[in-house]
């Protein structure tokens, strides 16, 4: 009996998001526009919540413990430092201006928006495919981050029934079930159900991080004693600095790779629903520090791993190391359950979001846009955006199960492909000159870069580019160079283009002097 | 500050020399533990996630758009062509 207590305790928790979107389903007002943006009446905490629970996936758990297993406390600076200030300065300077036009202009989708800005129906059609691909790898990584946790907690557990796991539960199990509640609570009661499950959910791993950390520095010997086997076990490249592991072009490049924020679909329906612009407040400010408060300990634990000589179960690559440390290091199979809960909390609560929007950017961007909004009822509208969410879980999950990538590099890769549309949207808020024709371009090119690039790669391996003009660890981000040519492409075609109408300017650049005199 | 422009420009300010403290090559090779537990190179960076928060908590207080707020709610709305 004892041996399964820790799958009794993830049951009991998927159960429990289950009865949760069901009573959300009690406040479904019945209509679309209630199912994709939650009639906008989303306030501060819940969006905090669900903002920061949406970003916070696999990468920051899974992945950025792995990660740290094999780079060290660099890891840290990479991406958590700078996602606290880009982050932030992404739903200041863009999610807000993005709100209001979303809410006063009735958006639901980003294609929506940029259509009418850029005066273009074609670059709706054309940006969808881009950014529904780009969302693949973004599920993909929960998948594996969720198969990988379950694998690592359940060695020699079912030894008869999964001899060619050693006994753990495979990860194609792992994704279905995982994949079987989200679904499930997405589709009852759409993005309201979301944000009350990010909530629910981001609460639960932010507190199972913490714990996690203390039950595993304790078994350890205390913090201190974790930090100090990790420093007697170095070689000259010692995980407690990053002298060896990453490159200072490298570290600087990585900035680039957070402005991805300003471009994720999800993200931007989120912040659609919320009540006023006043409920952002509290996400611009305490978004770095959730993130400080989910990557310390996550960080610490993958090089006390290291240090403690943990390794990952054959087959298995480092995305494993925290299951297996929490195996391994944290003595109670309660609480063993419950931390694994908290990391599958982690990966659901952007899973739910990258589902929704998929299915809102399908149904509102392409189904209502070939068919006419009235030739469909609201049911058939939700409908269509269900069964367009099923088919991409779908392909999803058959490509979860024959790659075997790292979860941090596959993200990153996922990250600079969003990063690299950023001057896009940053355009369409703050320079009015910026064309559809010259979007059209900047899109065709970042694909053809990014597609280059992440082929170069190994299909979402570590890739630095300019290397041999740096020592053996040093390079250049992909992104760095992709972003540059969307957005030289973006200016160089804006200039070559007649500008957008008198019209549409003052539709997206309000002039409040002006509308402020003529009230007067 | 006297005016939301002096704010604005005070805002910028430190958002670039944030920018550039994130570049801390000084840590780069030291492995000096500080509070017992964390390493040197941790430690700076997870304080400088709260001088982030910071100086988000400023420009919410001194720079907020109130003008994009106040015309997003305003009730005479236009409908999108889609």
């Amino acid at each position: 009996m004892t041996p399964y207590i820790p799958l009794f305790v993830i049951g009991g928790y998927l159960i429990g998001l289950l009865i949760l979107g069901l009573v959300s389903n009690m406040f479904f007002r019945g209509t679309s526009g209630d199912y994709f943006v939650a009639s906008r009446s989303i306030g501060p905490f819940m969006l905090l919540m669900s903002v920061f629970g949406t970003t916070m996936t696999a990468f920051a758990l899974v992945g950025s413990t792995g990660k740290a297993y094999t780079t060290g406390i660099g890891v840290y600076g990479l991406m958590a430092s700078w996602s606290g200030l880009i982050h932030s300065a992404c739903f200041f300077l863009v999610g807000i201006k993005l709100w209001a036009i979303g809410k006063r202009y009735g958006y639901t989708t980003q294609c929506q928006f940029f259509r009418d800005r850029f005066e273009s129906p074609a670059l709706g059609y054309m940006l969808f495919p881009v950014l529904v691909a780009l969302i693949i790898p973004y599920l993909l990584i929960g998948l594996l981050g969720a198969g990988a946790v379950v694998r690592g907690l359940t060695i020699k557990m079912f030894p008869h029934v999964f001899a060619s796991t050693n006994g753990a539960i495979p990860p194609w199990l792992t994704g279905l079930v995982v994949c079987g509640v989200v679904l499930t609570y997405v589709f009852v009661g759409g993005v309201r159900s979301t944000a009350w499950a990010n909530t629910f959910q981001t609460l639960v791993f932010m507190l199972t991080g913490v714990i996690a950390f203390f039950m595993i520095a304790k078994a350890l010997g205390g913090p201190s004693a974790a930090t100090r086997i990790v420093g007697e076990h170095s070689d000259k490249h010692s995980l407690l600095m990053r002298n060896g592991h990453i490159g200072r072009w490298q570290f600087f490049t990585y900035l680039f790779v957070p402005l991805s924020v300003g471009m994720f679909p999800h993200l931007f329906q989120h912040w659609l629903t919320a009540r006023s612009a006043k409920t952002f407040r509290l996400t611009v400010i305490f978004h770095p520090i959730c993130i400080m408060i989910v990557w310390v300990p996550c960080i610490l634990i993958g090089v006390w791993a290291a240090g403690k000589g943990l390794v990952p179960p054959p087959g298995a690559n480092q995305n494993a190391i925290l299951g297996v440390a929490v195996k391994r290091l944290v003595a109670s199979p309660w609480l063993a359950g419950l931390l694994t809960a908290g990391i599958l909390a982690a990966i659901m609560s952007s899973l739910d979001s990258q589902f929704m929007c998929v299915g809102s950017m399908f149904t509102n961007d392409i189904a209502i846009r070939l068919c006419g909004s009235q030739s469909l009822s609201d049911r058939q509208k939700l409908n269509l955006a269900r069964g367009f969410v099923v088919f991409v879980v779908v392909v999803t999950y058959l490509i979860s199960l024959v790659t075997t990538k790292h979860i941090f590099d596959l993200a990153v890769w996922c990250f600079s492909g969003y990063a690299a549309l950023f001057p896009i949207v940053l355009a369409a808020v703050y320079w009015k000159r910026a064309t559809g024709s010259a979007v059209i371009a900047a899109v065709s090119v970042t694909v053809v870069v990014w597609a280059f690039l992440f082929k170069q790669s190994g299909y979402g391996g570590e890739y630095l580019l300019f290397s041999h003009w740096f020592d053996e660890t040093d390079g250049i981000m992909p992104v760095a160079v992709i972003i540059m040519a969307c957005f030289l492409t973006l200016v160089v075609v804006s200039w070559m283009t007649s500008p957008p109408s008198a019209q549409t300017v003052s539709k997206f650049f309000p002039d409040f002097k002006k509308e402020q005199a003529t009230k007067q | 500050m006297n005016s939301p422009n002096q704010a604005a420009k005070f805002i910028w300010l430190l958002a670039v020399v944030l920018f550039v403290l994130h570049q801390d090559y000084w840590w780069w090779s030291d492995q000096s533990i500080v509070f017992g537990f964390l390493p040197i190179g941790l430690a700076y960076h997870a304080i400088y996630s709260l001088l982030a928060a910071v100086l988000w908590a400023l420009a919410v207080k001194f720079v907020w758009p109130t003008a994009w707020e106040t015309w997003a709610d305003e009730k005479d709305q236009e409908r999108p062509r889609h």
